[in-house]
């Protein structure tokens, strides 16, 4: 198989569904259409998968593209969250739709832009150029802002001009350590075609300026954190998740946040070579520990449930984040566990929760009661889902963050009391509001379409395999990529 | 004859400094507009001087791509959506603007630091212009955290967009065309997207007043 | 010291005091034409100063020294002012004594007197004006000071006449900061002489007046000095911006071949400058006097920016 054809797939299929749906997003086959695309980019991704774990990283396309271990584990992992989420938005939208909440023309609109946010995704991680990841994580935010206000309500259209601002001013200081980085390359003798190639950056690491570096990673840190959502430039991120529709959530928490994060992550690398010294490390260990904190304790006191998980992605982003600042091989290991199985937990605890609202017409959390009664599964989804996202043994979640606590108290001894007092805050406060929706009476009518569960608990089951076993081929990719970061 | 197309570089890296200050202090939406279009034509002549002197032929093509998008199609889209919405004449009343041109100073001042020893690593021939590019981008950033409009927040989103394009330029000549054409890419169809924006939000508030949208809190 | 310096600094200064009429004049017969009038005539202010030293003049009841002694004392400042400005030659033996920072201070000294004297009879009128000229001076002095420091930069000193004399040997070329800062002194002059956009010196209109409400109470030959140490000002401010930003043409020292030479080149620069700023008068339209501290705010904007500039991008030649 040639090294080229998977990757083609993988970014012209989600294009392409993208300008389909444009044409026929409204139609009724349109959630199926939305599907199918979504499985032939899964499928791609597989291949692309296969292919890389038998052959070792590869370039395609004059090198403008690149896939090592690092990101194709996040393209299977972007890949089959997207396909799960278009699986479980099928009867959410109808649900809407029946609702009256989405017309015709939103849903176009919808199918369209969930498929072109696909592929900014893809594009992202793909990328060799660390231009060009700057121009996806920025179509990406194009991508979903429109969907964020789609409901057109006063709440909608407020969190999507924050998100837009705030997304577009942070993105834009990533812009200017873009450049620094163009110019500590040019400097370093990279010619100026290749001088943003990652590839080509990561050799000549050494010998770019540490002025500027620093200088960029500290703008690359700032435009790229305000997407992962690191307090305090995280006020978007809360809105965006309550108040656009919950495949948007779930989209956004599952896969927006990991790529942003995943920029973060390259740049650090090329910091680390250039500095010699633990600053990245450092900013990114006070950040996310500072994000794990802040977002604890704003837990404690949300009323919406949306906007409340939405608090828990800032906290889980602070502790990767946290993870990968603390550096070394068993930090990045977990790290990259983390971000797998929270980005599985948490679409899967936003589909639960996106059916429980339709059903009680309502996302705020005092309102939603006995779930267990008016649709088992859906209650049960939320329980199970939101004990693996506190971390609750046997789930993969309870092994990353164990693994995180150890490796923190073995090198960052001064972390590991703020660690435990924010997972400890967490687990009281979401675990306090959640069990009361989920068990008590309940007079909810059943919805009228047959809910999609079936994406929730695959997520969940994956991320219980996880915290139990991780198959040695996963492990060693995992290794793989964990021995790439860390260096 | 190139020392005199660097000192009318450096006029122009002043200009761009001086209207991201007028911006600033500027009430009226029709006159940002303006504004921002001149901030457009000077970042063109920049990009075309700054390839004269450097002998970069790509430059000419990045300062047509700026002149048709910056000069011409953006401004045109913005006197659109001022036509549409009605707020041609608008004035927002602006909170003390001689403090908020003395805050002006002070990052100017900042930015100046924070470039300085960067500028004297790049290879460019504009590399003393860095510092008023990063001048520009917040200043612009600033201009943004002091409007409660929406129209002068969208101008404000853009003139920081023009300063990091004047940054990239100073500093290394630009980026890869292709990356530069993907920045103009995002930049247009975020310009779009915002106008969508505008007219959504009018829809909903009748008002185009960003402290309309304060409602969404952590109590 | 030589007697050629003595020569040119009397020279300077008698054509200060016999020019400032006629540069005052010559402006507004300017605004006149571009606003198609006919215009009082080149020689007004000189018939007005006649008129007026043929006057008695009439003293308020309460008014004490103090309002006598200001007119002299304002003239006389004025006079120095115009006096250590390098317009004609850069040797002055009065130049070692005063610096930029001095000329500032000369300037305060007579705004001052002046307020001082306004308020010293009572009336409202007085009181009013010299509010509106503190409000004036207090943000006009340190832009002023600043465009005066963006220069000293360049010539890394603060003596006006080795400002003059490196600034007039550089090359020709286009200077950022140098720009901004005449820009900034441009709107400096406007306000410190009550020009249009700031103050209309053609009216008496009690909401906006500020120079015209400081010498209310004057009559004679007091309003006489008093006015044609505005006309110095006026003319001092124009040949600040001469020496700073068109230097060309001024006698170095020991050469008074040059100094001749000098004289009608002031005279031609003066006449282009004058017809500008009527030209800018007439174009712009007077502003609230509650817009005055913006107006000047952005001149101090301007001429801190330009000594940014300057120390951003470096000096030229260099």
């Amino acid at each position: 198989m040639s090294s080229v054809e998977p990757l083609l797939f993988l970014l012209g299929l989600p294009l392409a569904g993208a300008l389909v749906l444009g044409l026929a997003g409204h139609r009724r086959f349109a959630p199926e259409l939305n599907v199918a695309f979504s499985t032939g980019t899964f499928g791609a991704a597989a291949a692309l998968t296969a292919d890389v774990i038998a052959s070792g990283p590869r370039f395609a396309l004059q090198r403008e593209f690149f896939i090592d271990p690092l990101n194709v584990f996040l393209v299977a992992l972007t890949a089959f969250v997207a396909l799960t989420t278009a699986i479980f938005s099928r009867p959410y939208m109808r649900v809407e739709q029946a609702h009256g909440k989405m017309t015709p023309r939103r849903l176009r609109l919808y199918h369209s832009m969930y498929q072109l946010f696909s592929f900014t995704m893809l594009l992202a991680l793909t990328t060799n150029n660390m231009g060009f990841l700057w121009v996806a994580t920025e179509a990406a935010t194009l991508a979903t802002v429109l969907l964020v206000s789609v409901y057109r309500t006063a709440a909608s259209l407020e969190a999507a001009w924050k998100y837009f601002i705030l997304c577009g001013v942070g993105i834009a200081q990533a812009l200017f350590g873009t450049v620094l980085l163009y110019m500590a390359a040019e400097r370093a003798g990279a010619g100026p075609e290749v001088a943003l190639h990652w590839t080509e950056l990561e050799t000549i690491k050494a010998s770019l300026d540490p002025r500027i570096m620093g200088l960029a990673f500290a703008f690359l840190f700032v435009g790229y954190g305000t997407k992962v959502g690191l307090v305090p430039v995280h006020n978007w991120l809360p809105d965006a998740h309550a108040e656009g529709p919950t495949p948007v959530s779930a989209v956004l928490s599952g896969l927006l946040l990991n790529v942003a994060l995943y920029a973060v992550l390259r740049c650090k690398v090329l910091t680390d070579g250039a500095l010699g010294t633990a600053l990245a490390g450092q900013l990114m260990m006070f950040f996310g520990l500072l994000s794990v904190l802040v977002a604890a304790f704003f837990l404690s006191r949300q009323r919406d449930v949306k906007r409340m998980f939405a608090y828990s992605s800032i906290e889980h982003m602070g502790l990767i984040t946290f993870a990968f600042g603390v550096g070394g091989a068993v930090a990045t290991f977990a790290g990259l566990l983390h971000m797998t199985v929270h980005s599985l937990v948490k679409s899967a605890i936003f589909f639960a929760v996106g059916h429980a609202a339709q059903q009680a017409g309502t996302q705020t959390m005092s309102e939603i009661r006995g779930l267990i009664r008016s649709s088992p599964t859906v209650g049960w989804g939320l329980m199970i889902g939101s004990l693996a996202i506190l971390g609750m043994p046997p789930f993969g979640v309870f092994a990353s963050e164990f693994l995180i606590l150890v490796t923190a108290m073995r090198e960052q001894p001064w972390a590991t009391p703020f660690l435990l007092v924010g997972l400890g805050v967490a687990f009281a406060s979401v675990f306090q509001r959640v069990q009361p929706m989920v068990f008590g009476d309940s007079s909810f009518k059943p919805l009228p379409h047959q809910p999609a569960l079936v994406p929730v608990f695959v997520h969940l089951g994956i991320a219980l395999v996880l915290g139990l076993y991780v198959p040695p081929y996963l492990e060693s990719w995992y290794r793989e990529a964990a021995r790439m970061v860390a260096g | 004859m190139s020392g005199l197309a660097l000192q009318f570089i450096n006029l122009l890296a002043a200009l761009l400094l001086l209207l991201a200050f007028a911006m600033l202090a500027q009430r009226r939406i029709l006159s940002l507009i303006h504004l921002y279009t001149m901030q457009g034509v000077v970042l063109v002549a920049a990009t075309a001087a700054m390839g004269y002197v450097s002998h970069q032929p790509h430059l000419y093509v990045s300062a047509g791509l700026t002149l048709a998008l910056k000069v011409f199609l953006i401004p045109w889209l913005l006197h659109r959506v001022i036509d549409r919405l009605n707020v041609r004449w608008d004035i927002e009343t602006l909170i003390n603007i001689p403090t908020t041109l003395i805050v002006g100073i002070v990052l100017v001042i900042f930015a100046f630091n924070l470039a300085q020893p960067i500028s004297e690593l790049s290879a460019s021939v504009a590399r003393g212009t860095l510092g008023i590019a990063l001048a520009c981008v917040l200043l612009s950033l600033m201009m943004m955290i002091t409007r409660s409009k929406a129209v002068p927040q969208v101008i404000g989103f853009l003139a920081l967009e023009n300063g990091l394009f004047f940054a990239a330029t100073a500093a290394t000549y630009g980026m890869p065309m292709v990356v530069e054409l993907g920045i103009a890419l995002d930049v247009l169809v975020g310009i779009l997207i915002l106008g969508v924006f505008l007219f959504q939000i009018r829809q909903q508030f009748d008002s185009l007043d960003i402290r309309h949208l304060e409602k969404l809190k952590d109590e | 010291m030589s007697a050629l310096g003595f020569a040119a600094q009397l020279l300077e200064i008698l054509a200060a005091l016999a020019l400032a009429p006629l540069f005052l004049g010559w402006v507004n017969q300017c605004r006149a034409w571009l606003q198609s009038r006919r215009g009082p005539g080149l020689l007004q202010p000189y018939r007005t100063l006649h008129k007026l030293f043929n006057k008695d003049s009439v003293l308020a009841e309460r008014a004490s020294p103090l309002f006598r002694a200001a007119p002299y004392l304002v003239f006389g400042c004025m006079t120095l002012a115009c006096g250590i400005v390098p317009t004609l030659s850069t040797e002055l033996p009065l130049s070692p004594a005063a610096d930029a920072i001095a000329l500032v201070g000369l300037f305060a000294l007579a705004r001052v007197f002046v307020s001082l004297a306004a308020m010293d009879i009572g009336t409202a009128f007085g009181s009013l004006g010299a509010r509106r000229e503190m409000l004036v001076g207090f943000l006009a002095e340190p832009a002023l000071l600043m465009v005066l420091f963006t220069t000293a930069l360049i010539s890394d000193s603060t003596s006006l006449t080795t400002i003059v004399r490196t600034l007039s040997a550089r090359e020709v070329g286009i200077q950022p900061s140098l720009a901004l800062a005449a820009v900034a002194l441009v709107m400096v002059a406007l306000a410190e002489n009550a020009r249009v956009p700031v103050d209309n010196p053609a009216t008496h209109l009690e909401l906006t007046m500020i120079h015209e409400a400081l010498v209310l109470e004057y009559s004679g030959r007091h309003l006489a000095l008093m006015e044609w140490a505005a006309a110095l000002k006026l003319f001092a401010y124009a040949c600040i911006g001469i020496a700073l930003f068109v230097p060309w043409g001024v006698a170095g020292a020991h050469a008074p071949l040059a100094l001749l030479a000098a004289l009608p080149l002031l005279l031609a620069k003066l006449a282009l400058g004058g017809f500008l700023l009527a030209l800018l008068e007439t174009l712009s339209a007077k502003m609230r006097i509650f817009r005055v501290p913006e107006f000047l705010g952005m001149a101090f904007m301007l001429a801190v920016i330009a000594m940014l500039v300057n120390l951003l991008l470096g000096a030229p030649g260099r």
